[in-house]
């Protein structure tokens, strides 16, 4: 899978070359430097302050429809023999028009004046604002968008607060199906033409249009077909208004609720950057969070919507022992004591590990430690092979499988049919499982029950968990600390949004102590300290840290391995 | 789709694709007009043959349609009475004359739209501005123009013409 930034955006308004002559353009009574072909929405933000717009969009074609971003515009002033007039400091005049244009339709040129504040603009702005509202339902108290939607935002900022509108407003389709993970109020509806255009230049599905005219203008698709595309949540984040909403999401949380953790999304190789919304143990919602390296401000609905298992009732909040065959909840203290000293009672080859593809780094860390120390001569992991696509979706659905070749847990799954018929052969008598399901590798409850002993790390219920004797139960991937190596090779952090459910604990938590419980324990007490001794270990990783990781990853060099 | 087209009128439609040869999108205003030509209006399956024929997407022929009220998404009577409403024969009486015609022929619905005699005869419409200020009220039947339509008389003079 290719994934240049070219290919995955068709615009980059934002992203200029380096080589972008520069032109002189007087901003707001200050003569300023700007590349050249930037627009001037852009100018404003190259000079930290802000032109407000619905319809621009940096990765979308320039429709200027919504008038928001209206600004007075000036040319330098020529004399008779088109040569720049000069005021008193050498500067050239500028002869302002008497008509407003917008920003993100107008690229500066040589000598442009901008005004964004002059009573012409500010005026216009409220203009437009009272025009965008006048049919608007203003239904902010039932709406998901509040807390975070534009119309509200720019209402207070820059609108006249009242309306003087007295006509009856348009009725339009409320709550219409645009298909199967979003619905459209078009009442809510600026007409931007986001979304259509995201449809049609950046997904090439084009089935969203406006039909009607004039103030009876809907954005909808044709009668009985459906915006059905794996990503087409992406538009929900992209409507600035609460017209597009994700069933999912609509009516479960006001979002000013939400607490905000960055971290990645685990369900495929390609580790998008997300933001992980959630309010006190439950997440609600994940969105793409912007990294051009990675996945740009997009993500996949597949990616974005699996996160309900985490809130599942049939977490295991308790680690589980197992005393005459039926399982029961004991402390951590007991778990782990026994479970090390049953652990020890084998023989390095009479044990194996099952790892996963879905482990961080650190976790993998830990396991290769204990592999080595335990001496285990059979372990793996679980590949997941699916289907990939040209825009975000890896065909390798393990989150991790590169962190897992690198730090020597995985065979990519060609140990699996040994562990098998070490199994049936009865030279393997102890099994650990470490968030996978053994029968998913290929293994039978048959032989399952011919092991002595399984460990199960996990969490929630499998066939594994119902044969394991000892259950330890752990944290899904938006309840822990970690890192992961995305299939480009760039190691990225996943960072902790909300504790894991009851007495359950971060995995990494778990192998150290289980660790420490079966060969000794060490000074690891942070996740820090575990990253830092991994990178003292691991060429590919040496000299960074979690810190240094940053939010948007790091690309690591891996040719050597 | 189950639509069968006469080769003649196919080869029409293949004409008028052949004026646009940079984006074939662009033949569908003209592509619809032959279309409501030949069949009086737009129906469903001409909206998915035309997105078919142009390689587009269907929404985007809907969004056509659904602009320009000249196109019909139904069928209309057999006479097309146009009235103008536009300011000259507003003022002039065109709300009179619609409504005569409405009378004369029978035809019922909402003046917004058009209305259509329940024998199938006659649809009465309000269209805008026919370009003849100074002879107001104005109408058009089908395709010729009639002038000074300000009496009842007048009106049923017309009709005969059109049975």
């Amino acid at each position: 899978m290719s994934m240049s930034k070219t290919s995955i955006n068709p615009f980059n308004h934002d992203v200029m070359p380096d080589n972008t002559p520069l032109v002189n353009v007087n901003y707001n009574g200050k003569w300023i430097q700007v590349p050249k072909g930037l627009n001037v929405v852009e100018v404003t933000q190259s000079q930290g302050e802000f032109l407000p717009h619905y319809c621009y969009h940096e990765k979308l074609s320039i429709s200027g429809n919504c008038r928001m971003c209206l600004f007075e515009m000036g040319m330098p002033k020529m004399d008779a023999s088109r040569q720049p007039v000069l005021d008193a400091n050498g500067k050239p005049e500028i002869a302002w028009m008497p008509r407003p244009q917008i920003g993100c339709a107008t690229n500066v040129t040589e000598g442009m004046g901008i005004r964004t504040n002059s009573p012409l603009a500010v005026d216009c702005r409220k203009g437009v604002m009272e025009f965008l509202l006048i049919n608007h339902p203003l239904d902010c108290p039932i709406c998901d968008q509040a807390g975070e939607c534009k119309l509200q935002e720019y209402a207070s900022e820059y609108g006249s607060g009242e309306s003087r509108f007295v006509e009856d407003k348009i009725k339009k389709p409320k709550h219409f199906d645009l298909g199967k993970n979003i619905v459209i109020d078009d009442e809510r509806c600026i007409l931007c033409t986001r979304c259509i255009r995201f449809a049609r230049e950046v997904l090439d599905d084009d089935v969203l249009g406006i039909v009607n005219r004039g103030g009876n203008n809907t954005v909808t698709c044709h009668p009985g077909k459906h915006f059905d595309n794996e990503y087409s949540l992406n538009t929900v984040d992209l409507c600035p208004v609460g017209a597009l909403t994700s069933k999912d999401f609509r009516f479960k949380m006001r979002v000013w609720f939400l607490k905000e953790t960055k971290s990645i999304c685990t369900s495929c190789g390609t580790g998008c950057n997300v933001t992980i919304g959630s309010r006190e143990q439950t997440v609600y919602r994940l969105t793409p969070r912007h990294n051009e390296e990675v996945n740009s401000q997009w993500m996949c609905d597949t990616g974005r919507l699996n996160i309900h298992y985490l809130s599942g009732e049939d977490r295991f909040t308790r680690p589980l022992s197992r005393v005459k065959g039926e399982l029961y909840e004991t402390s951590w203290e007991d778990v782990l004591r026994q479970a090390g000293s049953r652990l020890k009672t084998f023989s390095g080859k009479q044990i194996s590990l099952l790892a996963s593809g879905r482990m961080t780094n650190e976790e993998l860390f830990l396991t290769k430690t204990l592999i080595d120390e335990l001496q285990v001569s059979l372990y793996d992991i679980l590949p997941r092979q699916g289907q990939g696509d040209k825009f975000l979706r890896s065909a390798d659905l393990n989150p991790n499988s590169i962190g897992a070749s690198l730090l020597g847990v995985s065979n990519d799954g060609k140990n699996l049919q040994a562990i098998k018929s070490g199994i049936q052969s009865g030279d393997i008598r102890a099994l650990l499982v470490l968030q996978e399901d053994a029968t998913e590798a290929g293994l039978s409850v048959e032989e399952l029950s011919k092991l002595e002993l399984i460990i199960y790390v996990g969490l929630a219920p499998n066939a594994t968990a119902k044969a394991a004797h000892f259950v330890l139960p752990s944290a899904g991937f938006t309840e822990k600390h970690g890192s992961m190596i995305n299939v480009k090779g760039r190691v990225q952090r996943l960072n902790q949004a909300h504790l894991p459910p009851g007495r359950a604990m971060d995995d990494w938590e778990i192998l150290r102590d289980l660790r420490s419980a079966t060969t000794g324990g060490n000074g690891i007490h942070t996740i820090e300290d575990l990253f830092r001794s991994m990178s003292a270990k691991v060429p590919a990783l040496a000299g960074l840290t979690l810190n240094k990781i940053g939010d948007h990853g790091v690309q690591l060099s891996l040719t050597a391995k | 789709m189950s639509i069968s087209l006469t080769p003649d009128f196919e080869k029409k439609l293949d004409e008028a694709i052949t004026h646009y040869p940079v984006s074939k999108r662009s033949a569908a205003l003209p592509l619809l007009h032959l279309w409501q030509e030949q069949f009086g209006y737009i129906s469903d399956e001409a909206i998915e043959f035309i997105a078919k024929k142009l390689e587009v997407q269907s929404i985007h022929i809907l969004e056509l349609v659904t602009f320009y009220p000249m196109f019909r998404r139904e069928p209309i009577g057999k006479h097309h009475i146009k009235v103008c409403r536009t300011l000259s024969c507003a003022l002039g009486g065109a709300h009179e004359a619609h409504a005569c015609m409405k009378k004369l022929t029978g035809a019922q619905g909402d003046d917004h739209g058009p209305c259509t005699s329940p024998d199938g005869k006659y649809t009465v419409e309000y269209v805008e501005c026919l370009a003849s200020c100074g002879t107001a009220p104005v109408m058009m039947i089908n395709e010729e123009f009639y002038e000074n339509v300000n009496s009842e008389e007048k009106a049923k003079e017309l009709l005969k013409k059109y049975q």
